[in-house]
């Protein structure tokens, strides 16, 4: 088998250990391996889901166009929203549908993805009706920019910074978007995918170990 | 506390080239650095101009800033016009090194985020990489059990080094004496438990990493009402005290919209009066049995969180007894050969290692434990593509862990909602219109740990 | 002091020596220098249980000027470094550098882009302390190695010539990578 085909997760492949097509050595296959999801869920979606996404739908009409994706996995939702409506989005859910908190931003790069390679991932809390959901945005490398949520959820500012500090993901109508955890004079964005680690090999007697991103090791 | 780096745009022609007093110009006027100096000439000098912007920086090495924390201070007077946080200077990297490691490598990574609380870190992680793996309710009942118990003492231990670093800030110097005694008989339990004071990598996915030493519940049960007794010397301390309250009453007051709008989480939203608990709210590894309250204070301000922490104490020992009574013997990781980790430490005459049980058992009879030993800890288990976020109440707020997976033996992403990075933010909105002594106190209440925020 | 530079090496320096060591050693105080894990254990080893003070080291100076010893104690990161030289630099001599725990001695876990490797890529370092973290006793035992080592400093032309013994010394030395170890 070709490597590409042996490292691509299919849809049930059973074995532990990462060996798929033949049995492996102990194969009693406890575990499952699941495709990657590529299309939305289909409702119903279970628990307070059905009753958030009717609640949108009847606050937001054009809701099916700003929403990409909507999916739900091991319990946790997620509304994949195009950047250039975001803003309406994240304001409605924040006055009619309550979703009072959000808990940051969490940038993703996937530079396998053409055209979508950053993903920014928003948890949004309810606290009047104990919810939670997910929102996440995709953008393009060669244009990063997302709409920032700071005026409507203040605990923004900080987690956008550290957003665009670690991956260059540039929020538009931020009040002050600079690097916060690197120096200011920093060059590259470090959590991109394709920045290295930064470590320096170590030196024992008569031997080095390389630093833990260029070591062997299993995919 | 290092030198004072005052900026001044007034003009004076008496500054010559110093080499501790340079003159540069900028887009805002001429600015003069003084670094050491003195103080009196300063002030004749600044009085004597009209206007007058005094920036101070409380510099990342600080006794009262509670750890590397840069404080820049706009003043006028004595009072606090503006301020805003640095921070960064603790920046580790984790979650970029995670990514190069193994699921349970990670652990112990993410045990060193936020120091003072180490288990809830690692319980947040190994909640959502359970949540990813599916083998949420197939944790066994007693791993969910000493969980809770491990992360109510470090609860409690968290809230002492709050308590004893916040007095300390203000200049009371005994209650950290006090708070760190206690604290010694809590980091006894830990070494007790899980063989370090600091930073173990016990809560691991699937269970935790051993079972409890065989004859730890009685002294288990000693400590709790040893500390019991214990903590209500450093509540006599403070609890009322005059001057204590003069600093802490009234000052950084932040109510609830406050709250909400800048996402603050824990001890700082509960003293506006909501009582909003993960424990209680979105139960995780059994909080639904267990019976305590939520302690709540309806002032808003520093005292109001002194206080909730010294009540959050006393429940959570009310729920490590609870807990101890609900042992039963069992098994401590997922049933599940294929995660679980495999190896059984024991003391034996050239220190730890394996237990001779475990390794008769992999060498002599069973084929496939050896493999399992041998797959688990060079490559390690393999988790189903997918994300999840799964939240714990830690002593400072709302921990959340961003997990994200490709289906690999290693993290693709991992991302912690670190509470103290968002209640941080809320310094500016406490302090501005205070005095600079208040600030001192506001970040003492916030209780911010820096490997948290900077990660 | 000044008068050690006067003295012609023999019996009469040996005394200032050691007078100079014991006063040196007996009352040394650090400077706080906590980042992070590690500053929890100093602080430990500062408060009741594991005393500092009867070393008479309980009082951590605040400002880099009154002290002698700084324990950086944490991961020192790149944005962290020129600060902490900055520290050291307000420091005045004689002064030395304890560096506590993993990752101030050498990087510790922490083999990326944020974190120095090694403290000593920044000051001078007297003893480095290993441990994640270094229990309070073992940072106590390293204070008492610095204090042995305090005790014995050689100064005036004693100095000087001890000073150029180690550097021919290290110079000559067989460097790490063709060392042999065990399995030579």
């Amino acid at each position: 088998m070709s490597d590409i085909a042996k490292s691509a997760p299919k849809l049930s492949d059973r074995g532990a250990f990462g060996v798929s097509g033949t049995g492996d050595t102990s194969g009693y296959g406890g575990l499952v391996l699941k495709g990657v999801q590529v299309g939305s869920s289909e409702r119903p979606f279970g628990t307070y889901f059905d009753e958030v996404l009717d609640d949108l739908e009847r606050a937001y009409p054009s809701f099916s166009d700003a929403i990409e994706k909507v999916i739900v996995d091991r319990g946790e939702l997620t509304l994949h929203v195009k950047s250039s409506r975001l803003l309406e989005v994240a304001l409605i859910l924040r006055d009619e549908l309550k979703f009072e908190m959000c808990m940051g931003v969490s940038g993703a790069h996937y530079p396998s993805e053409m055209g979508r390679e950053l993903h920014a991932l928003y948890p949004l809390l309810s606290l009047t009706r104990n919810q939670r959901i997910r929102l996440e945005v995709s953008v393009s490398d060669s244009s990063p920019h997302i709409p920032s949520l700071v005026e409507i959820w203040a605990s923004n500012n900080w987690q956008e910074r550290e957003t665009y500090d670690m991956f260059g993901i540039i929020f538009d109508n931020h009040p002050a978007l600079t690097r916060i955890m690197m120096p200011d004079d920093w060059p590259g964005h470090p959590q991109r995918k394709d920045y290295p680690l930064g470590g320096i090999p170590v030196e024992y007697k008569g031997a080095t170990i390389p630093p833990p991103n260029e070591r062997r090791s299993y995919r | 506390m290092t030198s004072f780096n005052t900026f001044n745009t007034f003009n004076t022609s008496n500054q010559n080239s110093d080499p501790y007093a340079s003159v540069r110009e900028t887009t805002e006027g001429r600015v003069y650095s003084v670094t050491g100096g003195d103080w009196d000439d300063l002030v004749t000098e600044i009085g004597a101009t009209q206007e007058e912007r005094v920036v101070v920086n409380m510099g990342p090495q600080h006794p009262s800033t509670h750890g590397v924390l840069r404080l820049i201070l706009e003043l006028e007077g004595e009072t606090v016009t503006e301020v805003r946080c640095g921070i960064g200077y603790l920046h580790t990297g984790i979650e970029k090194n995670i990514e190069y490691r193994n699921w349970t490598q990670g652990v112990t990574f993410v045990t060193r985020m936020d120091y003072l609380a180490p288990f809830f870190n690692e319980a947040a992680y190994c909640l959502a990489v359970e949540k990813l793996l599916g083998i949420t309710d197939q944790i066994p009942e007693r791993a969910s059990i000493i969980r809770v118990m491990l992360m109510e003492f470090n609860r409690i231990s968290s809230h002492l080094v709050a308590l004893g670093t916040g007095a300390l800030e203000l200049g009371a110097l005994s209650p950290m004496i006090f708070a760190f005694r206690e604290r010694e008989l809590i980091l006894n339990v830990y070494e007790m438990i899980t063989g370090l004071r600091m930073n173990s990598a016990y809560i691991r996915p699937g269970g935790i990493a051993m079972d409890l030493p065989e004859d730890s519940i009685p002294k288990l049960r000693e400590i709790v009402k040893e500390l019991r007794t214990n903590l209500k010397d450093t509540e006599k301390l403070l609890v009322g005290n005059t001057i204590w309250m003069k600093r802490t009453v009234g000052v950084a007051y932040l109510d609830l919209p406050g709250c909400i709008s800048l996402g603050v989480t824990g001890p700082v939203l509960r003293s506006t009066g909501l009582p909003w608990d993960l424990r209680k709210t979105q139960p995780y590894c059994g909080y639904e049995n267990y019976d305590f309250d939520v302690v709540t204070a309806d002032s808003c301000d520093v005292y109001g969180r002194f206080l909730i922490r010294i009540y959050e104490m006393e429940q959570s020992l009310r729920i490590i007894e609870q807990a101890l009574d609900k042992l039963k013997p069992g098994p401590v990781m997922v049933a599940d050969k294929k995660i679980a980790w495999p190896a059984q430490l024991a003391l034996s005459g050239d220190g730890l290692g394996n237990s001779l049980d475990h390794i008769r058992e992999i060498m002599g009879s069973s084929m496939e434990s050896l493999i399992h030993h041998f797959k688990l800890v060079t490559e390690g288990f393999r988790v189903p593509a997918g994300q999840a976020y799964a939240t714990v109440e830690s002593p400072r707020g709302e921990l959340g862990a961003q997990v994200i997976s490709d289906g690999g033996t290693k993290p693709y992403r991992v991302h912690f909602r670190d509470p103290s990075f968002n209640n941080l933010q809320a310094t500016s909105a406490m302090c501005e219109g205070s005095l600079i002594a208040d600030v001192v106190a506001a970040v003492a209440s916030i209780d911010p740990v820096m490997g948290g925020v900077d990660r | 002091m000044g008068i050690e530079e006067k003295l012609p090496s023999g019996f009469l320096l040996t005394s200032v020596e050691k007078l100079a060591g014991y006063m040196r050693k007996n009352s040394l105080w650090p400077a706080t220098f906590g980042l992070a894990c590690c500053a929890i254990e100093m602080m430990a080893a500062g408060a009741g249980r594991y005393d500092l003070a009867r070393f008479g080291m309980e009082v951590f100076r605040a400002s880099p000027r009154q002290a002698d010893l700084m324990i950086v104690a944490g991961r020192v990161s790149n944005k962290m470094a020129p600060v902490l030289r900055q520290i050291y630099d307000q420091m005045a001599e004689p002064k030395w550098v304890i560096a506590m725990g993993a990752c101030a001695s050498s990087g510790g876990m922490f083999n990326n882009y944020a974190i120095v490797q090694g403290v000593d890529h920044v000051v001078p370092v007297d003893i480095y302390l290993p441990g994640c973290p270094p229990r309070p006793e073992m940072l106590m035992d390293a204070i008492l190695k610095l204090h042995e080592q305090i005790g014995n400093e050689k100064l005036g032309i004693n100095r000087e010539m001890i000073v150029r013994e180690v550097e021919a010394a290290a110079l000559a030395a067989l460097p790490t990578h063709q060392m042999k170890g065990l399995l030579a």
